[in-house]
């Protein structure tokens, strides 16, 4: 039995086993190489990916807790406008050094910030578990702090 | 100045519409004592840089290294851009002609030698090239590029091309080219009111002949270096498009996953194939000397056959070996303390110890293959195209000629993918050709990865010290295992007495390059016997070393500046420290000071790590930054937590959740500072590594009394007494 999912807004039906994890289907059979392998055991945070908003490791989530539910992956997350906020902050800080971890990082960012728009540090420490070889963690809390600085401003006025 | 032009030559030649090509390639010899990534390269460096100019007025400069995330191809362009007098704006690196075979972007091209992008095969001087392929190396590491490809390659040929591009408006003006002044890619004339582009003028530039000795820039006059600007390979690291090698893809090809020896050495001896056959997916099990691979048309699918298998290997004897034995046998190695000067009134001795360590690089290892008669097409992600593809030819028994290498970015490198380390893509080649011609990606698990790697060292050190009775330091002797350089062991310090001595201790245990190299472990050793010493004469850990820096004003610098950055000397709560250290690396001083808090019950918390580093001159501000704040997390992750050990003879640490990596919530403030000096540009990609265990475990002294002298930290319970 085929299974659906929508990823980035568009309909998928797959024929592939069900217990096939999430990231290997993206990557493999649709074909968006952008969710990485990190370390296949939800240790990393490389593979994350939203599931009907929620961040989940893609590398341990089985296609069929997926199917019917709707995946953004970072393809995704640019909006009609331009890129999100997160991928314009990430690039106003010179985040990422290799990169690798980076639409991971991003992505888990995005759902952390929509949980908690003003995070702060302990926020940050608590919520934000993948790991990043190139060291670029000082960026990256520099930038949620500049994302949810702006996003204050800008309900104040 | 104009070292290359010993052993240099420039090339120049037009292009397809009429642009402007500049080639320069030259060799020269390491000026220093610093060895470059192996002992082989020790004595030597390589370089070459390609410019064009387009009738559009865009540069595209087209750089031999690769992308690792150190923002190398950024930095490199700056420097050529700024010889050139480019306006940056109109500058392109490393991107895609728009070209078939460059369709796919964001690829950094094997510039092997048979191997000749279709854009510079028109009416070029290939010498460049051909003097690159005899050399037989191309590599990113050992922090060579900026230094050695930058100074001596990207400016030179910035600096011609632009005497070039002067010469060609001044003939064609019929005016003196001194009068002619190029800025912002124009050159003008300011007395007839004549400008020109650079795009305008290329044609011409391009018959012009090439000097063998142009006049580089003062660095008082620069524009774009020095500056931060936007790196150029961010934007396609935030939307997912940017390519490693694992995101390949060729049409037909199939997938592979790995069970290797698990001891080094071993070989398959037996493996039934059946349980793995019948599975939905797979088209082959490859039996190889050392491994056993799945092929199938996913990967999760070969992995899964794989995990179905029960293939066994032999242990080349080494069934034994374990991180017991290993140091037993450095124990025994290092033999009594070294000798000291009888007149000493104090004496100390102290063993430190540092464990194996695995690159873990972000991306695992990837090597996609097609193997095809006597032709092979290699994917892979390497720190050197040139010595992977003669890998793969070696695997084949083909032709190097016959063997084209694409690289790309990649998920990190840390020492992992350099030359003669190249087993990914030695075990790819060959399960490839077992499918041939059908291309095949064999993709790394991170348990391969972190079981197969070749590993930091682990090392030991013996000290032995002595001060007289005004605490003056007289001797400060050691020796060590698991080896060493004079850069590694050199210690500034002006003390009367001072030797390091290799002691041999074999063991199977493969080793490679990792961050920093030596210096990684010699810094930890050297760094922490001399904050001993310090406190043996009662002294200040600082001034102590200050006191012994006269001759080294480099190094004393540095450490001023790390110890007024963060308010060294300044009180701090019960359970709070800092500690310093000072280490020399690829022609950079760095010295570092790190503030901990411990809790009484032993949990240490990293509160802020401040960084002075004297690299002469800064390139990329933000990017030399960038380095050092990644250079510190991935030192601070080994000394906290990192540990390979052997067991049976095999690697017992298998994923993220045995072999783990700090995260957001550990990671330190981190406050950087860059002092200019008249020093020859050094590296910075690994320098800011060596000093981070042991001013850390310098500050953990200071806070608990605690003295740790092995790493990493969490073997030594830091419970306040
Ligand atoms: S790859 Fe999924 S968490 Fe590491
Ligand atoms: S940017 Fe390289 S692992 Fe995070």
């Amino acid at each position: 039995m085929p299974i659906t999912l929508t990823v980035n807004g568009k309909a998928h039906m797959l024929d592939v086993e069900p217990e096939m994890p999430l990231l290997w289907a993206l990557r493999e059979t649709i074909g968006l190489t952008g969710t990485k392998f990190g370390c296949g055991v939800a240790a990393c945070g490389a593979c994350t990916v939203h599931l009907d908003g929620r961040p989940v490791r893609s590398c341990v989530l089985p296609l069929s807790a997926a199917g019917g539910k709707s995946v953004t992956t970072i393809e995704g997350l640019a909006q009609e406008g331009g890129l999100s906020t997160v991928q314009q902050a990430w690039i106003a800080h010179q985040v990422p050094q290799c990169g690798y971890c980076q639409s991971g990082m991003i992505m888990a960012v995005a759902a952390l910030l929509a949980e908690t728009p003003k995070p702060t540090d302990a926020d940050i420490d608590a919520g934000l578990t993948n790991i990043c070889r190139c060291g670029t963690f000082a960026r990256v809390r520099a930038a949620i702090h500049e994302i949810a600085n702006s996003t204050a401003e800008e309900s104040a006025s | 100045m104009n070292k290359w032009s010993r052993r240099a030559f420039i090339g120049a030649g037009t292009v397809a519409g009429g642009g402007f090509l500049l080639g320069v390639a030259g060799f020269t010899f390491a000026p220093s004592r610093h060895s470059l990534v192996s002992a082989d390269a020790a004595a030597k460096g390589q370089l070459t840089t390609w410019i064009t100019i387009t009738p559009d007025n865009v540069v595209n400069i087209l750089i031999p290294h690769c992308e690792m995330g150190q923002g190398t191809p950024t930095a490199l362009a700056m420097m050529a851009a700024e010889e050139l007098e480019a306006d940056w704006s109109l500058v392109r690196a490393q991107e895609a002609p728009a070209q078939d075979e460059y369709a796919n972007g964001y690829i950094i091209r094997a510039m092997g030698g048979g191997y000749v992008p279709a854009m510079l095969g028109r009416g070029v001087d290939y010498g460049a090239y051909k003097a690159m392929a005899w050399f037989g190396l191309m590599v990113t590491g050992g922090s060579t590029a900026v230094r050695g490809t930058g100074e001596w390659g990207m400016r030179v040929a910035g600096a011609a091309a632009k005497e070039m591009l002067v010469a060609a408006a001044a003939k064609q003006w019929n005016v003196p080219a001194s009068e002619c002044v190029a800025k912002g890619s124009r050159v003008a004339h300011a007395a007839s009111g004549k400008s020109a582009s650079y795009g305008e003028l290329a044609r011409a530039a391009a018959t012009q002949s090439v000097p063998t000795s142009p006049t580089l820039k003062n660095p008082d006059s620069f524009t774009i270096r020095r500056t931060s600007t936007k790196r150029l390979d961010i934007p396609s690291k935030v939307d997912g498009s940017a390519m490693y090698a694992i995101d390949f893809t060729t049409p037909g090809m199939l997938y592979a996953a790995l069970a290797i020896a698990p001891v080094q050495g071993g070989k398959l001896v037996s493996v039934d194939t059946t349980p793995a056959d019948a599975m939905p997916g797979v088209k082959k099990v490859v039996k190889l000397d050392e491994a056993v691979a799945v092929v199938a048309d996913s990967f999760w699918r070969a992995r899964r056959a794989l995990a179905a298998l029960k293939p066994e290997f032999s242990d080349a004897g080494h069934g034994a070996v374990s991180t017991a034995s290993i140091f037993a046998a450095f124990d025994q190695a290092l033999g009594p303390a070294p000798a000291l000067p009888k007149a000493a009134a104090k004496t100390l001795t102290a063993d430190y110890r540092a464990p194996f360590l695995a690159h873990a690089t972000m991306e695992p290892m990837v090597c996609t293959a097609k193997v095809d008669g006597d032709q092979a097409d290699v994917w892979a992600g390497v720190q050197d195209p040139l010595n992977a593809r003669s890998v793969a030819a070696k695997a084949l028994d083909l032709n190097v000629d016959n063997v084209r290498l694409t690289n790309f970015m990649l998920g990190g490198g840390f020492g992992r993918r350099l030359p003669f380390t190249f087993d990914y893509v030695d075990l790819g080649v060959r399960v490839a050709q077992a499918m041939s011609p059908t291309p095949v990606k064999t993709i790394w698990t991170r348990e391969n990865d972190i079981q197969h790697d070749y590993y930091r060292g682990a090392a030991m050190s013996r000290h032995a010290g002595a001060l007289d009775a005004n605490g003056t330091p007289l001797a400060a002797h050691s020796n060590y295992t698991g080896g060493g350089n004079s850069e590694a062991v050199f210690m500034p310090y002006q003390i009367a007495e001072m030797a390091a001595e290799e002691k041999k201790a074999a063991h199977p245990i493969r080793e490679g390059q990792w961050r920093s190299v030596l210096n990684s472990q010699h810094g930890f050793f050297k760094e922490s016997f001399i904050d001993e010493m310090a406190h043996a004469a009662g002294k200040d850990p600082f001034e102590f070393r200050r006191s012994l820096l006269g001759e080294q004003p480099r190094f004393k610098a540095a450490l001023e500046k790390a110890a007024a950055m963060s308010g060294w000397g300044t009180p701090l709560p019960p359970g709070e420290g800092r500690g310093i250290a000072v280490c020399d690396s690829f022609g950079t001083i760095c010295a570092e000071v790190v503030h901990v808090a411990v809790s009484p019950e032993g949990q240490l918390k990293v509160v802020h790590v401040y960084a002075a580093i004297d690299c002469g001159d800064v390139v990329h501000l933000d990017g030399a930054t960038a380095q050092a704040e990644g250079g510190i997390i991935f030192a601070l992750s080994a000394a906290l937590l990192s540990e390979i050990t052997i067991d049976q003879g095999r690697v017992v640490q298998t994923n993220f959740r045995d072999y783990p990596m700090i995260h957001i919530a550990d990671a330190p403030k981190i406050t950087t500072a860059f002092i200019r000096s008249e020093a020859p540009l050094g590296g910075m990609g690994e320098p800011p590594v060596p000093p981070l265990a042991p001013a850390l475990c310098n500050a953990i002294f200071a806070a608990t009394g605690v003295r740790v002298r092995e790493l990493p930290i969490k073997k030594t319970p830091l419970k306040r007494a």
